[in-house]
């Protein structure tokens, strides 16, 4: 009897395990055991030929803290993550109670304003390019034919590459966070802001007072992707600027990536992997804490 | 027991002149006109799709009228929006605000319109008071029953003293002991309050036991617009008729009593189920077909010539399905209609009632 228990009990653990094993297989092989690795290599120093990685201890650690592009990307990145995470947001939002709206071709603005979601990153980039372009770009064509202004490198000069970085990622962000928004809009009963209209509130305070409060989990749920996106999303650099010039347009996740893969220095990179990766789970903790008592889940 | 002066809110008559509303070509409120007394307690009844909801949106304003007058307190309101009607609304899903508090919610009228914060907590104390949420204050929507968020929602109506209140079903979330209980406290409410009340409902118990004047509309048109006792007495047309009592009156087609049909062709016959008695001289011979139980009367089914017949008795009485039965009636309780569409015509009762005999 219980040894027929035990037999029944084992056959269904192995189909639980199963069951598990080909996500957990793709798990282990591309999530945990890369990011494992990365902790351990970030202690060691970079094997070259015939030369073994050896233990630096925290060595590596040390050389980031005096590392000037390190705190150069990192500046960076945040003044790219001020720069990106509140206006593509309040974009997004903008957009959203437009297309909400009951108006006439509503689909095919819901549509415009995705579309730049749907496009790759590369291909974006590579359209920003052309408007981009010093004397003959977009840009450049309007600026002068509406205002006189001479030509202006964009992309080129170290005071301007970064915010055009942004401008292409907020016009990327803004639609797809749009999405969260117009379904977090459909979802507030119509009769709350009936009933506020009533009341005499105007579209403002509907916004300000009801509205806006009652997305604050998609608010939460949109600004943790977006942070992580502004750490995350660099494939428009490579097109763009490459980091350029001086540095002036890389992000940490771009830095890593020429530190471990154009110079090879895959103990250093490792190193900086670490840092990208506290720091994220860091602000997305911190995140959770700072928004948990504003937001009203129903 | 607040020491200031108690709330008191003088109502505004409103009147209707021939609105309407169109939905994709059909009248969904077809040119309705109705007249509603200061400080009454008017109630939209009808079937659903009649068009009474509609017509309540735009008198507060959420719908606009393709066509028509809406006077509130001798204002013309048409084309003004909500927030100048000088309105308050109760809605059936209740509209509260899900991340505001009880209180939060009872005020945000006043909050909007800038009111004293000193005038805003005495008002709040005293509706919270008059309806026994001072306890529930801080809570959220969610952490309370129906009947408290209700009475939040009654509360946010109040607050504001607006001489006029509109409600939209409010009760049908409810179940059935609340929803009596809340029809009383409504009720009494709007007596001592003193607004203008009008109240949408499809339950003709909800109507017949809280207005002053019931209007029932049928296809966006008034049917009949009368006191609930009058309503009940004196029904405009076989709709109302059929409307309105529970079990409602039995109609039957002329047709069903030939000396009846020879002498007013293509009227209609009416009889509440109360008004028949079991007679064994009765003029009417009747089969049973069914018989329902309600504990102190019995519904007993049955047909006439191939009408169908409710007979409503005392309870104790034994009645098997299939016997035959004599019913009786008196002369007055018979109500005579022209036709389907009405109109009523008490002057045939005394002719056509010795006429019907089977």
């Amino acid at each position: 009897m219980t040894s027929h228990r035990s037999v029944r009990f084992r056959r269904d653990w192995i189909h639980g395990w199963l069951l598990l094993l080909p996500a957990m297989v793709f798990l282990f092989a591309f999530t945990h055991i890369p990011a494992i690795t990365t902790i351990i290599n970030s202690f060691y120093s970079t094997p070259r030929g015939r030369r073994e990685a050896k233990f630096l201890g925290l060595t590596n650690y040390e050389r980031l803290l005096d590392d000037a592009v390190f705190w150069k990307v990192l500046g960076n990145n945040l003044w790219f993550a001020l720069g990106t995470i509140p206006v593509s947001v309040a974009l997004a939002i903008v957009m959203a109670l437009w297309v909400n709206d009951k108006m006439a071709g509503r689909g095919f603005l819901r549509m415009a304003f995705f579309t730049p979601t749907v496009l790759p990153l590369i291909a974006v980039a590579n359209i920003w390019l052309f408007f981009y372009t010093p004397g003959f770009g977009l840009i450049d064509q309007l600026t002068s034919a509406l205002f006189g202004w001479s030509s202006v490198n964009w992309l080129g000069d170290p005071a301007t590459a970064l915010n055009a970085v942004i401008v292409v990622t907020v016009w990327k962000e803004a639609g797809f966070f749009m999405i969260f928004y117009l379904a977090a809009l459909q979802a507030i009963p119509v009769t709350l802001t009936e009933a506020a209209r009533i009341e005499g509130a105007s579209r403002w305070t509907i916004f300000w007072r009801i509205t806006f409060p009652l997305m604050m989990p998609t608010t939460l749920f949109v600004s943790i992707n977006a942070v992580i996106n502004s750490f995350r999303l660099v494939d428009h650099i490579f097109i763009l600027t490459d980091g350029g010039p001086d540095n002036a347009s890389s992000l940490l996740l771009f830095y890593i990536y020429e530190t471990a893969f154009r110079f090879w220095e895959t103990g250093y990179g490792a190193t900086l992997t670490v840092v990208l990766l506290l720091l994220l789970s860091l602000m997305a903790i911190g995140q959770f804490f700072l928004f948990d008592r504003r937001v009203h889940y129903k | 027991m607040s020491t200031s002066a108690p709330l008191h809110i003088s109502g505004k008559a409103i009147e209707l002149r021939g609105i309407s509303r169109v939905w994709d070509g059909k009248p969904a409120v077809d040119e309705l006109s109705i007249s509603v007394p200061a400080g009454s307690f008017t109630v939209l009844l009808g079937p659903s799709g009649c068009g009474k909801s509609t017509t309540l949106r735009m008198i507060a304003g959420l719908e606009e009228a393709d066509g028509g007058r809406i006077e509130i307190g001798g204002r013309d309101v048409t084309r003004l929006p909500s927030a100048e009607r000088d309105l308050a609304m109760v809605f059936q899903s209740y509209a509260l605000f899900p991340h505001l508090t009880v209180a939060e919610n009872i005020i945000f009228g006043l909050k909007v319109r800038r009111t004293p914060q000193a005038e805003r907590q005495d008002r709040l104390e005293k509706v919270a008071e008059l309806l026994g949420l001072s306890a529930l204050l801080h809570r959220k929507p969610a952490q309370l029953s129906g009947g408290q968020q209700q009475r939040v929602a009654l509360g946010r109506a109040i607050i504001a003293e607006r001489p006029v209140c509109l409600m939209d079903e409010p009760l049908s979330n409810l179940d059935a002991k609340l929803r009596h209980e809340m029809r009383l406290e409504i009720r009494a409410l709007q007596r001592q309050l003193g607004f203008t009340m009008i109240y949408v409902t499809h339950d003709q118990v909800e109507a017949i036991t809280m207005a002053d004047q019931v209007v029932l509309l049928n296809g966006g048109k008034v049917e009949q617009a009368a006191p609930p006792r009058e309503l009940y007495t004196r029904p405009a047309t076989p709709f109302v008729a059929r409307f309105i009592g529970g079990p409602p009156m039995n109609v039957i087609a002329g047709a069903a009593l030939p000396a009846v049909e020879a002498a007013s062709p293509g009227c209609l016959l009416g009889l509440r189920p109360e008004a028949l008695v079991p007679d064994a001289d009765g003029p009417l011979a009747t089969t049973v077909t069914g018989v329902e139980y309600l504990g102190a009367d019995l519904l007993i089914d049955c047909t006439l010539n191939g009408a169908p017949l409710v007979v409503r008795v005392h309870g104790q009485r034994e009645i098997e399905v299939g016997q035959p039965l004599r019913l009786a009636f008196a002369i007055d309780d018979l109500h005579v209609f022209e036709g389907e569409t009405g109109p009523r015509r008490d002057d045939l009762k005394e002719t056509l009632g010795p006429l019907m005999r089977s």
